[in-house]
């Protein structure tokens, strides 16, 4: 061995690679043909991707946008590029396309329906983006009943007397609670349940009386197409989220009867096909409910999805409570934080943080979800694209229809994993 | 730092002639960034080499070329007188006949601590069972935890992982062993019984190139002190000359951060 | 106890209940559990009093009675003469066929996809990105009917295989793709063992002979690879085993079938309709593509997700070893994903089996169609056919969790 001091005197300055390891030719070589596999594997996908594209795009360029009957858009398309050519008729989707995004909703009342959808952007805002301003967050909780009234219609006051029984149930708070805490609880529960159910309806009606304010009053009947997913995957989302988040504190609870019902019901609800709830909410509902009583098929169908999709949401959020360290209850127990303020302060944010995959996955399973309502004769955008086939001018026609509704949905889902992926990544704040 | 190495019996530690790997130009990049430039390092069986230098100095992908963790793109790498390159067998040649242990232990967690140490000599070394598992336990008694043969990686310390991580090379019965910086990912107390183990390594004769901030292990155990920065050789000395008499300016640096003045 | 006897003596106030620990959470459940009690008398009420204004009883025993009804697939003979209760047990068999040829099927798809997706081959892995992202987002009954769509009207019709020089031929003479569905071989047996009257249906004798066998050659294939371990832990050497496991694996299932005198009855074309042979429905085509594809998407991701969950360190463990890749592969990455895997690739399963119930939107006679379609229907008992149909898939679920649970307790990882 030689002496083994050595000491550099230069540095050497960074050089640039060789050029067989840098450059197009070099990525092509290591990315596709760097094995005989690989290579396999390249030429099957690019012989696959030429099938689809020498396929569908001649198909997608021979389109037909102005046609009355498949007839005519065949006739069309045979006149313009030869005889049996095939090309895609979006004619069907010209004429129809508002029937699939608002059902049977009255044409000149399309105006409601979108206003709601941009007034739902506006509160949404606040909710899903932190450089909102926080005083937008009002509007979002007055949204809902404002939603209910732009698209059922009738007068406004009947919403507005909804939204003040929570107003109501909160002074009862604040007034009894200064003579007995408990009796404060209680009259806060009890107070706004009694205003709803008894002086909700009289109220409206007597201000409505007094300063009519009203829209054409709708019946659940007119609506349908994209619109009724919507609606009811809105409503399904914003209300599973607070229900299984209660079902999931019932599940990890103490409390033996409280947990083994919200074990029941989990379960239970997590081991039938949504259809059969559904079916249940169209047959069955009415031999649960008294005798005579009325209850709109929509709102059924809302309530149903809501049970069905909290129940997985349950599940979601109590992996997100089991991920917790145990250090984390004590913290908050070491605090003096009672059980609820725990739960809001310290638990659930961190919970829910873990969860929101699963949350979202659960939102784009249940917006999904909302096209069985079809199966019990709701005039979802499949059940319309079903009637539209049956129709002779376009019987037959089918690609250019499932495209459109697929697509719709795409967006939807689509856009709501990606923010969730934007919202884990932003949270990350535990990670370096 | 390891003060308790202090009694190291270098009475077998003895440096041949015999070259045990032989790095001439090598180059390495990331993509367009130039990782290694230029190494030439010559390892003679039985050497102990600590090789240093600040986080991101290259220091751990210039040991993971040596059993083709990672590519080179020029120069050359042979190792026992196996050249490295693109083709399999000399690969699985070198890496059969070199160990090495990592920074986060990488045991297997769904193998007990006897599988971990019986899976490569059963299906590469083409061992029976009963006599993979005897040495397999000549090493754990050897790194001192014999009673833990029978549970799973998770259940034990980060020291002893590290070391069923050494046992596990061991069995292997390799020629060269190599460390990436093998004490990193544990406690302070945790990290003498790992020295330790390395010493006793060193103290068979055992030649090996070491990642390690470790000063008192090297000072102790190695021959050779390599100090690295922006991915090429700065300099090397003996240890004792390479603490008390730096060269480099960067060195120096480098000694005067680490050893905390 | 001291203590005790110098507490307040307040006596009893009814914001002990709330306040104090020891009462609060017993106060809570009796009250929550006076609710539930409440509201579930107040359901039972109003049906019981539902059902007398409608003039119902609650009766299983239309499970006896003369069905009346055809059902166009059949695993188990049945005609309108068999009781609802038989109709019943075909729709069940009919899902669980649907059930499990989807699960096969998207479970081949899904590992391929989530395997090809993690390529280092950037077009392959961009290709099945795009897959995943585009099946998986869209509503599963869409694509559902679509592929039926697609089967009944571009799909020639039977009578395109016809004459001299047909429109189309069919596959190797045994299979046809049509309009109405796809024709394919049906196995025969010339020496068939025949079938034993089970009360509520027949079974095939044939079918229980290839089962045992095919157990059988499984079983002895499992007793070779251990006696090939036993050999190899004894002399290091793992003995050559593949011939003989092929011979194990094919030899005798073929004997059998040779004994049996199996044949292909092929479909032929008579008049403007395949007759002979096995038909499966568009319904079922449409199903069991549909529900694949887009299972398979779901399945791809856990796949993606288990192997990189197994960190790189693991594989360079392995690799530093001295294990070459196919080995590190089998012995370390594989055992380590597979714990990550499969719950996920259970609960697909379930979520399959229960999604085989939108048959509904393309008429394949599943459960829900028979019992909770005509059954239904037919003897207007909405409220018996529903119980039963929730509580059938119930147990489906049940067991399948059963399965999971067990599965997951036997390979956790012990930790500390």
């Amino acid at each position: 061995m030689t002496s083994p001091l050595y000491v550099r005197t230069t540095m050497i300055p960074p050089k640039n690679p060789p050029s067989s390891q840098v450059g197009i030719v070099h990525w092509i070589r290591d990315n596709l043909f760097s094995s005989g596999t690989n290579i396999f594997l390249t030429l099957a996908a690019i012989y696959a991707v030429y099938v689809l594209v020498a396929t569908i795009g001649p198909w997608l360029s021979r389109s037909v946008w102005n046609a009355s009957s498949l007839t005519e858009c065949r006739a069309i398309i045979a006149a313009t590029y030869g005889e049996g050519k095939s090309g895609a008729c979006f004619a069907v989707i010209n004429e129809r396309w508002q029937q699939i995004l608002f059902g049977f909703y009255p044409r000149d009342l399309y105006w409601r329906p979108t206003l709601t959808l941009v007034l739902m952007l506006v509160a949404l805002g606040p909710i899903l983006f932190s450089w909102v301003p926080r005083a937008m967050l009002w509007f979002s909780v007055c949204f809902p009943a404002l939603a209910f009234w732009l698209l059922w219609g009738g007068t406004i006051w009947f919403p507005v007397m909804i939204l003040v029984g929570f107003a109501v149930g909160y002074l009862a708070y604040r007034v009894v609670s200064a003579i007995n805490g408990l009796a404060g609880i209680i009259a806060a529960i009890i107070v706004p349940v009694i205003w709803w159910l008894y002086l909700c309806g009289p109220l409206s009606d007597a201000v409505q009386s007094v300063v009519p304010i009203e829209l054409r009053a709708l019946r659940s009947a007119d609506f349908g197409g994209f619109l009724l997913s919507a609606v009811i995957g809105i409503s399904g989302i914003a209300f599973s989220l607070p229900l299984g988040i209660l079902l999931a504190l019932g599940r990890q609870s103490d409390m033996l009867v409280v947990k083994s019902f919200c074990v029941a019901f989990i379960e239970g609800l997590r081991g039938v096909p949504l259809i059969t709830l559904l079916f249940t909410a169209s047959l069955l509902l009415n031999y649960f409910l008294p005798p005579g009583t009325e209850f709109d098929i929509i709102m059924r169908v809302i309530i149903m999805v809501t049970l069905f999709s909290a129940a997985y949401m349950a599940e979601v959020i109590r992996g997100g409570l089991a991920a917790l360290p145990r250090g984390q209850y004590e913290a908050a127990d070491a605090l003096g934080l009672d059980y609820w303020q725990a739960q809001r302060l310290i638990i659930m944010p961190q919970a829910l943080k873990v969860s929101i995959p699963g949350i979202v996955g659960n939102f784009i399973g249940l917006f999904k979800d909302t096209t069985l309502v079809s199966f019990i004769s709701l005039q979802d955008p499949l059940q319309l694209v079903s009637s539209i086939r049956a129709n002779t001018e376009w019987n037959g026609i089918y690609w250019e229809l499932f495209i459109f509704v697929g697509f719709l949905f795409f967006i939807f889902c689509f856009s709501m994993s990606r923010y969730s992926m934007y919202l884990e990544n932003k949270l990350k704040t535990d990670h370096r | 730092m390891a003060e308790a190495a202090t009694a190291v019996n270098r009475s077998k530690m003895t440096v041949s002639d015999e070259v045990a790997i032989q790095i001439t130009d090598m180059n390495k990049w990331y993509g367009t960034f130039h990782v290694l430039r230029d190494i030439n390092i010559t390892v003679n069986k039985g050497e102990r080499i600590v090789v240093c230098g600040p986080s991101g100095s290259g220091k751990s992908t210039l040991i993971r070329c040596i059993n083709r963790l990672e590519e080179h793109q020029q120069g050359q790498i042979i190792v026992d007188g196996t050249e490295l390159t693109s083709d399999l067998k000399n690969i699985d040649k070198v890496r059969s006949e070199v160990g090495m242990v990592f920074q986060h232990f990488n045991l297997f967690p769904h193998l007990t601590i006897l599988e971990n140490l019986t899976l490569a000599p059963i299906w590469v070394r083409k061992v029976p069972k009963k006599e993979a598992e005897e040495t397999a336990m000549y090493f754990l008694q050897k790194v001192k935890i014999p009673e833990q043969a029978h549970k799973y990686p998770g259940q034990l310390s980060g020291g002893q992982q590290q070391r069923v991580a050494i046992a596990r090379s061991l069995c292997m019965k390799p020629r060269i062993m190599l460390f990436d910086e093998p004490t990193s990912a544990l406690d302070p107390e945790m990290i003498k019984e790992v020295l330790d183990t390395m010493i006793s390594l060193a103290e068979d004769g055992m030649t090996m190139i070491c990642v390690t901030h470790e000063m008192g292990f090297a000072q102790a155990v190695a021959n050779r002190v390599i100090f690295m920065d922006q991915g090429q050789i700065v300099e090397q000395n003996e240890p004792r000359e390479f603490f008390n008499n730096p060269q480099s300016d960067r060195t120096k640096l480098f000694l005067s951060q680490i050893l905390g003045h | 106890m001291a203590l005790a006897s110098d507490a307040p003596r307040a006596g009893f106030r009814l914001g002990i209940l709330i306040y104090d620990t020891r009462y609060r959470s017993l106060t809570i459940q009796v009250v929550f559990l006076f609710l539930s009690i409440l509201f579930f008398a107040w359901l039972v009420t109003n049906t019981i009093h539902n059902l007398s204004i409608k003039g119902k009883d609650f009766d299983f025993g239309f499970l006896w009675v003369r069905s009346g009804y055809d059902i166009n697939q059949m695993l188990i003979p049945y005609s309108s003469d068999s009781t609802h209760g038989t109709a019943l047990l075909v729709g069940l068999l009919n899902t669980l066929l649907l059930a499990f040829l989807a699960c096969v099927l998207a479970t081949v798809l899904g590992i391929a996809a989530g395997v090809l997706r993690l390529s280092k081959n950037w077009i392959v892995s961009r290709l099945m990105a795009v897959y995943v992202e585009t099946f998986r987002n869209v509503p599963v009954v869409v694509w559902i009917v679509l592929v039926n769509a697609i089967m009944s009207n571009s799909m020639p019709e039977p009578k395109a295989f016809k004459g001299a020089t047909p429109e189309h031929s069919m596959f190797l003479d045994a299979i046809a793709v049509t309009n109405r569905g796809v024709y394919m071989p049906a196995p025969a047996f010339t020496r068939g063992l025949g079938s034993v009257d089970m009360g509520l249906f027949m079974f095939n004798l044939n079918f229980l002979a290839i089962l045992v066998v095919i157990w059988g050659s499984i079983w002895s294939y499992k007793w070779l690879q251990r006696d090939a371990t036993t050999v190899q832990n004894a002399t290091g050497v793992r003995p050559v085993t593949w011939w003989k496991s092929a011979a194990i694996l094919v030899v005798p299932i073929v004997a059998l079938l040779l004994g049996l005198g199996f044949h292909l009855e092929n479909p032929v074309l008579k008049g403007f309709n395949f007759i002979g042979g096995l038909q499966a429905r568009n319904s079922m085509i449409a199903m069991w593509l549909a529900l694949s594809i887009y299972s398979a998407t779901y399945i791809a991701e856990s796949v993606r997700g288990g192997i990189l969950a197994i960190s790189r360190g693991q594989t360079e463990a392995a690799l530093a070893l001295g294990l070459q890749p196919g080995l590190a592969t089998r012995l370390v990455v594989l055992p380590q994903a597979l714990r990550v895997i499969i719950p996920p690739l259970i609960s697909q399963y379930l979520s399959i089996t229960k999604n085989t119930s939108l048959a509904i939107a393309v008429g394949y006679m599943d459960l829900r169609s028979t019992l909770g379609g005509i059954t239904m229907n037919q003897t207007g008992r909405e409220l018996e056919c529903m119980l039963i149909l929730m509580g059938i898939y119930l147990t489906i679920s049940l067991i399948i969790s059963a399965v999971m649970n067990v599965y997951n307790r036997s390979i956790a990882l012990k930790e500390r």
